[in-house]
């Protein structure tokens, strides 16, 4: 069991990584008017089959050799629905993989959002040759990381050589900090 | 908010000093699984540290630190795999961010596996 949503963020977008995506979108957005919190995760990876996607949510279902479970997707289904919410996966092979789960905001049942900057780095740092643009809203404010902005500026520097590793991690504290005002997900 | 104008003073900075990057195959690769069992039990805190101990301390050349899949032994994650060329593998279980910083110091940097932690001092049953 996941005990925060950003862990099922990782989760799943490390399921983009494996499905060979060079673009990951992680849009995080929390509504206080709509008490709504929404997560949507778009890939350009290999996709899946219509008979994958029909068997995705199920517990005994998973692509893997190693175990016979496979329990990410059925996590996350399971924390978005029983706050009231909702959850949906679209897949097309060849093209990629959407994934939304909306919660319920002020719901008992949800889980809070957790260190969501820690799995943003955690993913940069995996993952130097995958580009990830995450989108964090907080009702009418929004800061945007596209790592193939830093690419471009960086050229051949690496994303973990010190002073990177420290902007980026900076970069997040601080705009998600302005944007919600260290509220409290 | 924190701009982009930063990253490029970074830049101009490190264009200065060119840095020479160890060859992939003679650093040593420490391996953490993050799949769903691993992130569930932990595996995110024990990653960054890892990372963060590495990068701050200027080791980004001799060791490299990634993600790996589910190997099958999702009771003993959080697991840390390290693979030193010419050396055998070796596998940490039931991993925390204070046990990886104690295998960064004894094992990586001193050249000591932390026995206690490993997968074949584990009671396998």
């Amino acid at each position: 069991m996941m005990t925060e949503i950003s862990l099922n963020i990782l989760d799943v977008a490390e399921n983009s990584t494996r499905a060979g995506a060079s673009l990951v979108t992680i849009l995080v957005s929390v509504n206080t008017s709509a008490d709504e919190l929404t997560v949507q995760l778009s890939d350009d990876g290999c996709g899946m089959t219509k008979e994958q996607l029909e068997h995705v949510t199920d517990p005994f279902f998973t692509t893997r050799q190693t175990r016979k479970v496979g329990l990410g997707i059925p996590f996350f289904k399971y924390a978005a629905e029983s706050t009231g919410g909702s959850f949906s996966i679209e897949s097309k092979p060849g093209i990629g993989t959407k994934t939304t789960a909306v919660f319920g905001l002020s719901h008992i049942d949800r889980m809070p959002l957790g260190d969501m900057n820690s799995t943003i780095q955690t993913l940069i740092t995996c993952h130097p040759d995958t580009d990830f643009l995450y989108i964090y809203r907080y009702n009418e404010a929004s800061f945007e990381l596209d790592t193939r902005l830093f690419r471009e500026i960086l050229g051949e520097i690496p994303f973990d050589s010190p002073q990177v590793a420290a902007y980026i991690k900076e970069y997040l504290f601080e705009n998600k900090l302005e944007t919600d005002g260290g509220a409290v997900i | 908010m924190k701009t982009l104008e930063e990253l490029k003073a970074i830049r101009e900075k490190m264009q200065s000093q060119v840095s020479m990057r160890g060859e992939d195959h003679a650093r040593t690769r420490i391996l953490v699984g993050m799949a769903t069992c691993g992130i569930a039990s932990g595996a995110r805190p024990v990653l960054n540290k890892l990372s963060d101990l590495v990068q701050e301390n200027h080791m980004t050349d001799r060791f490299s630190v990634t993600q790996t899949g589910c190997i099958g032994l999702c009771q003993y994650e959080p697991i840390v795999e390290v693979l030193e060329p010419g050396k055998e593998k070796v596998t940490y279980i039931k991993m925390t961010a204070e046990k990886a910083e104690e295998v960064y110091k004894e094992h990586l940097l001193g050249g000591h596996v932390v026995q206690n932690y490993t997968l074949s001092s584990a009671d396998i049953k």
